[in-house]
């Protein structure tokens, strides 16, 4: 397929799906699913690709997403909550001193909410990078587990509020001419071109040779702990910045709203849209969501087809066969949907092609084996 | 000192309790190289089997025990053989995200089952006895625990150093591949793994709940991650270590409990698992392994 060619047709998808995204908006009340649906998905595409960065394609495995998101919802909770609103948040401890008459703009909060779950990870990158597999997944995830503790523990309760958690974060508003429907995508659009812009660049590939061998990385002169430590941070920041999206999106957090279920969602999201596959995390995030929240409710409904009781379908079937949907993905489907690769045209071209061969019944199929998608 | 004779005494029973757990985490990775993250959760799945036999059924509690040791060793072999076994040859990462799913399934076929709202655990009468030792009183349960698990774990440790099964235990957690190469049925040997784990963490899971009041689906996972850390810190894959790991998790907790930072017990646990790592990765007891090339 020739440069131009492709060029086109990304443009056109691009528009098909700003068009499309306009349509969810112009087409839909504001209480529609498809909306909410559409803006989870987002966020959870952006927490997906952070984890999968780290995950997928540094080989870190990772299972402190949740620890993350959670510092950069808090972080952006605390610094964003309106100064008039903040004697109704904290009315049990009382709010610290010096947070009393701040409120940043919802921007300025974003990204200190990244910096701020980024500084974290390097601070305790320092220590956990030097474990190797599985230890480096228990290390993590106990980290994540701490966050949450002591996000609702009494010391901090000045700033966190304890147990009760912050509410009246201020939600998506409008931007100039745009409406606060599309922010979130805007926000999370703009970080994944940052992470897509990073995996091509050099890093990307040192990161790619650090999963595929360690020691040979090593040998070919790439600083490990380097670049390890730059693929914790990045992810993190990310992660930081999905989970500040996430509390805009809710308007209220707690520390029981980032349990390790979160991570394991997120982790699941990321092995059915095939690890080291951007692209396959976003597609992954965008139909879990929506299979979880809108297409799998009738499960949890109590139905009758006539006077016949639907068998087993009451509150919390929805999430026993997800989970065994997921189950047979992970033991059948190892690679899930792009495996380690990421949609391009010449790949969806070549399919075709060696569709319409096969078609004709001949025998060159086989020259195009090697086509499908393509990296 | 009556206090500290009591915090010590509640310390040892809680540290034996996740001793029994750590045993099955310490042996399933000794083994198979995995983290079984949803040994947690038949922990818990096990509370509501007993739930079910002694409330529901009405089974005396002596018939209770054994039949929910049973369905737990059931459970475990069935995970086994359905999630862990056909990713033998699969990358590490992915066996340990079968166990994850594991684990959500588990959680989520409790939720579903037994709904989410916290159930009464059935109390054995006998077991709930308050039992004085000049001025320290305490539950008999609370006494029995240690004892039931130095039991278990003398007998464990007969098992694995002087019968022929143990023998073939040990040949696999050195070396997968020249066992099976020497005649011994790996098959056999990961689902004995998985049956001494699942029976442990059964019994272990009646000792824990009987003085607590309630059993809820989520309520293996912090318990399990805390037994995972007790194994890491006597260096996995030994047994003794998960033993002694479990000891001085338990009496470390009940210790912070007792100097009143309870909110923070946990973050210790975890702080105690990233020292253990930094400073001996391969905890107290464990085998260095050194890595090929």
């Amino acid at each position: 397929m020739e440069k131009k060619t492709k060029r086109i047709c990304s443009v056109c998808a691009a528009a098909a799906l700003l068009v499309l995204l306009i349509l969810s908006y112009t087409a839909t009340g504001t209480t529609s699913m498809l909306r909410s649906v559409l803006q989870l998905g987002a966020i959870y595409a952006l927490a997906a690709c952070s984890m999968n960065l780290l995950n997928g394609f540094t080989g870190l495995f990772s299972l402190g997403q949740a620890g993350f998101m959670a510092v950069g919802a808090y972080t952006f909770a605390v610094l964003t909550i309106p100064v008039n609103k903040k004697a109704n948040v904290y009315y049990l401890y009382g709010v610290a001193d010096g947070l009393k008459n701040l409120a940043l703009p919802s921007w300025l909060g974003l990204i200190i909410a990244g910096l701020m779950a980024a500084a974290f990870a390097a601070l305790i990158g320092a220590a956990v990078l030097r474990l190797k597999s599985d230890y480096f997944a228990i290390a993590t995830l106990g980290f994540a587990e701490i966050v949450r503790i002591c996000v609702a523990s009494s010391p901090l309760a000045r700033v966190t509020n304890g147990s009760l958690g912050l509410k009246n974060i201020p939600g998506f508003t409008d931007l100039g001419f745009i409406p606060a429907y599309f922010v979130p995508f805007i926000v999370v659009t703009v970080c994944l071109v940052v992470m897509f812009l990073l995996i091509d660049c050099s890093f990307g590939r040192a990161f790619k040779a650090i999963r595929e061998d360690e020691i040979a990385a090593e040998a070919m002169g790439i600083n490990l702990a380097k670049h390890k430590t730059l693929s914790f941070v990045i992810s993190s920041f990310f992660a930081g910045i999905a989970g500040a999206l996430l509390a805009m999106y809710l308007g209220a957090v707690q520390s029981t709203t980032f349990p390790l279920m979160l991570t394991y969602n997120i982790l699941l999201i990321v092995v059915i849209g095939g690890m080291g596959s951007m692209t396959g995390s976003i597609i992954a995030a965008f139909l879990v969501i929506a299979a979880k929240e809108w297409w799998l409710r009738v499960l949890d409904v109590e139905t009758y087809i006539g006077s016949f009781h639907v068998p087993f379908l009451r509150t919390g079937f929805r999430m026993v066969v997800f989970s065994i949907v997921l189950m047979v993905v992970v033991l059948f489907w190892r690679q899930g949907i792009m495996g380690q690769k990421e949609f391009s045209w010449d790949g969806i071209y070549n399919r075709i092609k060696s569709l319409k061969t096969r078609k004709k019944g001949a025998n060159i199929e086989k020259a195009n084996a090697g086509g499908g998608v393509n990296e | 000192m009556t206090n500290f004779l009591q915090y010590c005494l509640a310390g040892l029973s809680i540290g034996s309790i996740y001793a029994l757990i750590a045993i099955g985490y310490t042996m399933v990775y000794g083994i198979l190289r995995l983290i079984n993250f949803a040994h947690g959760d038949i922990f818990m799945m096990a509370a509501y089997f007993m739930i079910f036999a002694m409330v529901d059924y009405a089974i005396p509690w002596y018939v209770s025990i054994v039949l929910v040791i049973l369905v737990t060793i059931v459970l475990g072999v069935i995970i086994e053989k359905l999630a862990y076994k056909p990713l033998r040859t699969a990358p590490r990462m992915s066996i340990m995200i079968s166990a994850i799913g594991v684990s959500y399934l588990l959680q989520n076929l409790a939720t579903y089952l037994f709904s989410a709202l916290p159930k009464q655990y059935p109390s054995i009468p006998m077991l709930n006895k308050t039992l004085h030792f000049g001025e320290v009183s305490t539950s008999l349960v609370t006494v029995l625990t240690p004892i039931v698990c130095i039991i278990c774990v003398v007998a464990l440790l007969a098992l694995v150093k002087y019968t022929k099964v143990g023998m073939a235990m040990r040949a696999v957690s050195k070396d997968f591949d020249t066992a099976q190469l020497m005649g011994i049925q790996i098959n056999n040997i990961i689902s004995l793994t998985f049956v001494i784990g699942c029976g442990l963490a059964a019994v272990g899971s009646m000792l824990y709940f009987t003085p607590r009041p309630s059993v809820f689906p989520l309520a293996g996972s912090l318990p399990g991650l805390k037994c995972f850390i007790a194994a890491v810190f006597g260096g996995i894959g030994s047994i003794p270590g998960a033993v002694v790991g479990g000891l001085v998790v338990g009496v470390c907790e009940t210790f912070m409990k007792a100097v009143g930072l309870s909110e923070f017990s946990d973050v210790f646990t975890f702080v105690l698992l990233v020292i253990v790592l930094m400073f001996k990765p391969t905890g107290l007891f464990g085998e260095k392994i050194s890595e090929k090339v």
